[in-house]
């Protein structure tokens, strides 16, 4: 669906159904120079069983207009600004990477406002390298090369998706591409500077999933365990031989530990 | 400066979408002989049905040995994704009804293999989806060719059988300045000699019944997404809503807002594959697998000896021309050179100067090229292209897409070099003294 937020055009795909206020709603928040798209077998799920499923483009994004915004605290804000242009109260965050960071600043700063969290590929801080930020600065494709390199684990960099007939790394490889010029920078820029993630993880006041891939080496282990440590109420699954593109590498898993965050919390 | 961590086109070749078999350990991707799957409850088979899950239902949609292989082709294509199909022929149907239908237009190359031709020239128009085909190497005409109503461009990489190079780069370019895919045939090149995403095509197909599998053994297709044409550009998404609206086949699913990098494939599995139903059996998709296995290594041996038969060919007095773009007389010899640069296959056509009794008595004198319909078998092949896989062909198109009556095409398998020589010299002199 398309809606304006400060008057700005913006995508959620909500499963192919419509959006009801009544509903509960999952807000999916993907990560740097992705799309809605990354959620595909996580949100579609929500969608057809009873709640609204909104996997955002973040601005500058996707389909929605705008430039990348600038930093963690300001998608955070925005994040707010979505939440109140569909009217929505009590909401399930779900970010992946930089979009865990968002959520997790938006929950710290509007407590009032989110029922669960969840981080999957989250830590902090959550450092870049110089050399990959070099890359994306000068839109250079080696970003991309790299960041794929380093986001699938071992096992899966070879593929056998659960997924038939897709070839798992080609498919983010080609959805970053998509991104305009200097939206990496940016959303990696963003990323890098992010100060302040323990502090918010201890200011979160709902109960919080967190879901991590063992041999994650874009969200390095140490800086989830703080981050875990921080949260008063939170929930870990780890997925062995998983790396940071978890909702690809397994999707099903990914799946059924929201599921069970949410049933766990009802 | 740090490199990317990435795996060489010989490593994907043995093991790209393969893992040692989760149930046994088998290390061979094991033949998923069965229709379907067990659900593990209703609500997981309800998922399944409905997209919200990733897996296998029943296998004309999808079968873990066939994934194996869609994986392994788009990995090696660089693509996103690829789906298997019963044949080749199937491929290229399946392309074409998952982009348009009724009233709609392709531009094609008109130096196609026969099957093709046939399926545009002939059957598509029934349905309503009519072709205009054009000189490969006239971008001129290609451009003037294209309709309101076109909605795809579509060539071979090597021309059928007159090895045309198609200048991918800049057919493709035309087609995305008027929003429109370019699906190029790869079956005579195979993704190592030539990676048409590398140069901007959007869809490619695959017999891969000749070079991929490579022993002459199955028949099978695949059809490879390189999920990068944006199917709701501006200047697209109104030619092309089967991707861009709502599919009330599968409960209003936009494809292209499912996914922005595999739109299409998504509906060619979801309504091309569940409904016209050509798929690919998990037996053959094991035999194709076993074949790119080695495909790097089959493809150079394959290009060394067809080089070595071609320069016995173009000393031998009874040999009027050869239609090879290695050979520097051949009108696509630099953008062979540049697009090409591994070698440009293993099938070229030549013609005897002799009459058309005396090329049959030259076929018919091989003892160690077989006289069959296929090209790309481990073994050599010849045909006689006018009287068999074109003969359908008028005599005008015959001329345009390079073919004589003395036309002689063969495909070079892996036996030692020496020994096609020698095949070929007697045969040679047997037909010119006919």
């Amino acid at each position: 669906m398309q809606f304006d937020v400060a008057g700005r055009s913006v995508y959620a795909y909500t499963g192919s159904r419509p959006f009801v206020p009544a509903r509960p709603t999952m807000l999916f928040v993907h990560g740097a120079a992705n799309d809605h798209g990354v959620f595909a077998l996580q949100s579609r799920y929500f969608a057809w069983h009873g709640m609204n499923a909104v996997a955002l483009d973040l601005p500058g994004h996707g389909r929605s207009e705008g430039d990348a915004l600038r930093s963690v605290e300001a998608i955070a804000e925005w994040l707010r600004d979505v939440l109140d242009a569909l009217a929505v109260e009590g909401v399930n965050l779900v970010g992946h990477s930089m979009g865990s960071l968002a959520v997790l600043e938006c929950a710290a700063r509007h407590p009032q406002r989110v029922a669960r969290l969840a981080l999957l590929g989250a830590s902090a801080p959550m450092p870049v390298s110089d050399d990959l930020l070099a890359a994306a600065r000068r839109n250079d494709h080696l970003a991309y090369e790299l960041i794929n390199g380093w986001s699938f684990a071992p096992p899966s960099q070879l593929g056998a998706n659960q997924w038939p007939g897709v070839w798992m790394l080609g498919n983010a490889i080609r959805l970053m591409e998509r991104a305009r010029d200097g939206v990496l920078a940016t959303d990696l820029d963003a990323c890098n500077r992010y100060a302040n993630g323990v502090a918010a993880a201890a200011a979160v006041q709902c109960p919080a999933l967190v879901i991590a891939g063992a041999r994650d080496i874009m969200a390095p282990p140490r800086n989830t365990k703080a981050l875990i440590a921080a949260l008063r109420d939170a929930r870990v699954v780890t997925l062995p031989d998983t790396g940071h593109a978890l909702m690809a590498e397994r999707p099903g898993e990914v799946l059924d530990a929201l599921r069970s965050f949410l049933t766990a919390v009802e | 400066m740090t490199k990317p961590k990435t795996h060489g086109f010989d490593t994907l070749s043995l093991h790209a979408g393969a893992r040692p078999d989760p149930a046994t350990g088998a290390r061979a991707t094991p033949i998923y002989q069965t229709t379907s799957f067990v659900f593990d409850d209703s609500d997981q088979a309800a998922a399944l049905f409905n997209m919200e899950r990733a897996g296998h239902v029943y296998s004309r949609l999808s079968n873990p040995t066939c994934a194996v292989l869609e994986e392994r082709i788009a990995a090696l294509e660089g693509g996103v994704g690829a789906i298997a199909t019963a044949s080749g022929q199937a491929a290229l149907h399946l392309a074409i009804v998952t982009l348009m239908s009724a009233g709609s237009h392709v531009v094609a190359s008109r130096s196609l293999y026969g099957g093709s031709h046939n399926l545009l020239d002939y059957t598509l128009p029934r349905f309503g989806i009519e072709t205009t085909f054009v000189d490969p190497r006239d971008l001129d005409a290609w451009q003037r060719a294209i309709r309101p109503n076109t909605r795809l461009l579509f060539g071979e990489t090597l021309g059928n059988p007159g090895l045309e190079v198609l200048d991918v780069p800049r057919v493709a370019a035309l087609a995305h300045a008027h929003g429109l895919p370019l699906l190029v045939d790869s079956t005579f090149t195979t993704p190592w000699l030539m990676r048409p995403f590398d140069h901007d095509a959007d869809l490619v197909v695959h017999s891969a019944t000749k070079f991929l599998s490579g022993h002459g053994t199955v028949i099978g297709g695949l059809l490879v997404d390189s999920g990068r044409f944006d199917w709701n550009a501006r200047n697209a998404r109104e030619k092309f809503p089967t991707l861009t609206e709502p599919y009330a086949g599968f409960h209003d699913m936009v494809f292209a807002e499912e996914s922005s990098t595999a739109a299409f494939l998504l509906r060619a599995r979801r309504e091309g594959v569940r409904d016209f139903g050509a798929c690919m059996a998990p037996m053959t998709a094991f035999h194709i697998l076993q074949g790119i296995e080695t495909l790097p290594l089959r493809m150079a041996r394959h290009v060394e000896n067809a080089r070595a038969i071609v320069r016995f060919l173009r000393e031998h007095p009874f040999v009027a021309r050869i239609g090879h773009p290695e050979l520097p007389g051949h009108p696509d010899h630099d953008l062979a050179t540049r697009l090409l640069p591994r070698g440009a296959g293993a099938v070229f056509s030549f013609d005897l100067n002799g009459t058309r009794e005396q090329g049959k008595r030259f076929i018919e004198s091989l003892k160690l090229f077989s006289h069959l319909a296929n090209v790309g078998d481990a073994k050599s092949l010849v045909i006689h292209p006018a009287s068999t896989t074109h003969f359908r062909m008028s005599d005008e198109d015959l001329r345009h897409a390079g073919i004589t009556e003395g036309t002689i095409r063969l495909s070079v398998g892996l036996e030692d070099p020496a020994d096609l020589i020698d095949d070929l010299s007697r045969a040679l002199y047997a037909a010119s003294k006919t």
